[in-house]
């Protein structure tokens, strides 16, 4: 029986093993990976500062940390079931069925697919699967790729391959079909980049967002754009041409691209072939929220989440009785909001558990959160805060909603 | 032909790891120890890692972190293992999976 169990070691689920054995709670942390950091370890990426962000040495630092304080960590275990019985939350995994009464989901995030004629392949892969192949495993995904999404996990991915010797001939569009629209759409993915042009380092991107923000000049900008993409990093960028097929045999051999309007229509006689070995897929991503669902936690659908979330306050207690959530489960951000959300957790399943005078803390790791996401370089998603505030409120009717008159 | 990313600008150079070799599909390739099959396999240049059960298609790592389980493999005679999250070791035998019967196939063929 442990007082704390955490599903993910990630960033936010090793910052609350530390926090709450600190507190002098008996922690485990299970994960299915071989490493722990989750998501963070393939990670690398330019601060605004010019430092660089190594996910693999964060990781390392939260893993240490987090032994230290003298959490058990067990990897390599998948967990398959949650339930309750009586107080006791019955963990069940692969290996064995642990019990605990604190149980915290730090699941993290999962890839959306973007189905493309040709995508099951070897050698398309999702851009995550990508990015892990070439800083975790130092092996190449391949000679020349094609990344097809346009969004910043995709550019961010992209300049990483390009720092290892990896070559990325595009990132460009799939084309439209009943499962991508918004992915697909050269007008709305335009708008999705103009949050985030400041970090991009293009000049053209950089002095075109300031006049594109009204949307007539947006519909200007896309039906304007470049037919042969803009350059970013050296790599083409292309918002008017997308992926109609991926073609190979046993495996890739080259994407079929063509021109599209401004809807995103695929305007015919315009295809031409680019040879690659690999292609990513960059459909983004979403909480990874299975666990909860299988508890039975209420949730609510938060599009500037990046999904549907485990309704949950901003103590991470979700509506169940010893049960909390942390990172992005709760929504899609950075690793650096994860970890903040993990020492709020971590302090609330400790104060739950009985360690006094937690409160002054708890309440200073929330505003540190809010700190932490309000100095973010940028945002996955643009209204972020606009969706925590819709989490607040549906928790608050809940609240209400339960109380006897 | 992948290749491994030895020296990284940012990275630095790679772990110096223990070579191991290791049997696919009845041949003998070399990995380092510990570090994923899906990995190994692709530093290897192999990409197809089984054929779908019922369309026999070839597939290959997607997600490489455990979410899709695209990457399906016997190891040491077990099924379905994750090549992704399946750490490798000195005289593992690792083997495709290939189509499946599906008897129920031809009535889909008839009716649908």
């Amino acid at each position: 029986m442990y007082d704390v169990i955490i599903i993910g070691a990630g960033p936010a689920g090793l910052s609350a093993a530390t926090t709450s054995a600190n507190e002098g709670l008996n922690v485990l942390v299970i994960d299915e990976y071989m490493k722990a950091g989750g998501r963070l370890l393939g990670q690398l990426y330019e601060e605004p500062d010019g430092t660089y962000w190594n996910g693999i040495k964060e990781s390392n630092h939260l893993y240490e940390q987090a032994r230290r304080s003298g959490a058990e960590i067990k990897l390599r275990n998948s967990v398959h079931n949650i339930e309750k019985s009586g107080d006791v939350w019955l963990v069940y995994t692969e290996r064995a069925t642990y019990e605990t009464s604190h149980l915290l989901l730090a699941t993290g995030a999962a890839e959306s697919p973007l189905p493309v004629p040709g995508w099951t392949l070897p050698g398309v892969m999702s851009v995550g699967a990508a990015q892990v192949m070439t800083n975790v495993h130092r092996v190449k995904p391949g000679k020349r790729g094609v990344i097809i999404g346009v969004n910043p996990l995709a550019a961010v991915i992209a300049s990483e391959l390009q720092m290892a010797g990896v070559e990325v001939a595009a990132l460009t569009l799939p084309q439209m079909n009943g499962l991508n629209e918004e992915a697909a759409n050269p007008k709305q993915v335009m708008n999705q980049l103009l949050h985030v042009a400041h970090m991009a380092p293009s000049a053209l991107i950089r002095q075109g967002s300031k006049w594109m923000k009204p949307s007539i000049m947006q519909q200007l900008g896309i039906t304007f754009y470049p037919k042969s993409g803009f350059k970013m990093w050296g790599i083409p960028v292309h918002l008017r041409k997308a992926v109609t097929e991926i073609l190979g045999d046993e495996k890739v051999a080259a994407v079929k691209l063509a021109t599209v309007k401004p809807n995103g229509d695929v305007i015919e006689g315009t295809e031409e072939i680019i040879t690659c070995d690999f292609v990513c897929i960059a459909g983004g991503l979403y909480p990874l929220t299975e666990l909860a669902a299988v508890a039975g936690c209420p949730f609510y659908l938060v599009e500037e989440l990046g999904g549907y979330v485990p309704l949950h306050n901003e103590r991470m207690e979700t509506a169940l009785d010893g049960l909390y959530v942390a990172g992005n489960i709760t929504g899609i951000e950075g690793a650096k909001i994860a970890i903040a959300q993990g020492v709020t957790a971590g302090l609330t399943m400790a104060s739950n558990h009985g360690v006094p005078g937690l409160e002054a803390r708890i309440d200073q790791s929330i505003k540190e959160i809010e700190h932490t996401r309000d100095s973010a370089p940028f945002h996955f998603h643009p209204d972020v805060k606009k969706g925590k505030q819709i989490v607040q409120e549906k928790w608050e009717e809940m609240m209400k909603a339960e109380q006897p008159l | 032909m992948s290749e491994r990313i030895t020296n990284h600008p940012v990275l630095g150079p790679i772990d110096m790891k223990k070579e191991v070799s290791f049997i696919f599909n009845g041949k003998i390739y070399k990995g380092y120890e510990g570090e994923s099959i899906a990995a190994a396999l692709l530093a290897n240049n192999i990409r197809t890692l089984r054929y779908h059960e019922e369309s026999g298609s070839p597939r290959g790592i997607y997600c490489n972190i455990g979410h899709c389980f695209e990457c399906r493999v016997t190891v040491n005679e077990k099924q379905g293992q994750r090549a992704c999250l399946t750490p490798l070791k000195e005289g593992m035998a690792i083997q495709s999976s290939g189509m499946l019967p599906t008897p129920v196939k031809e009535w889909r063929e008839t009716y649908v």
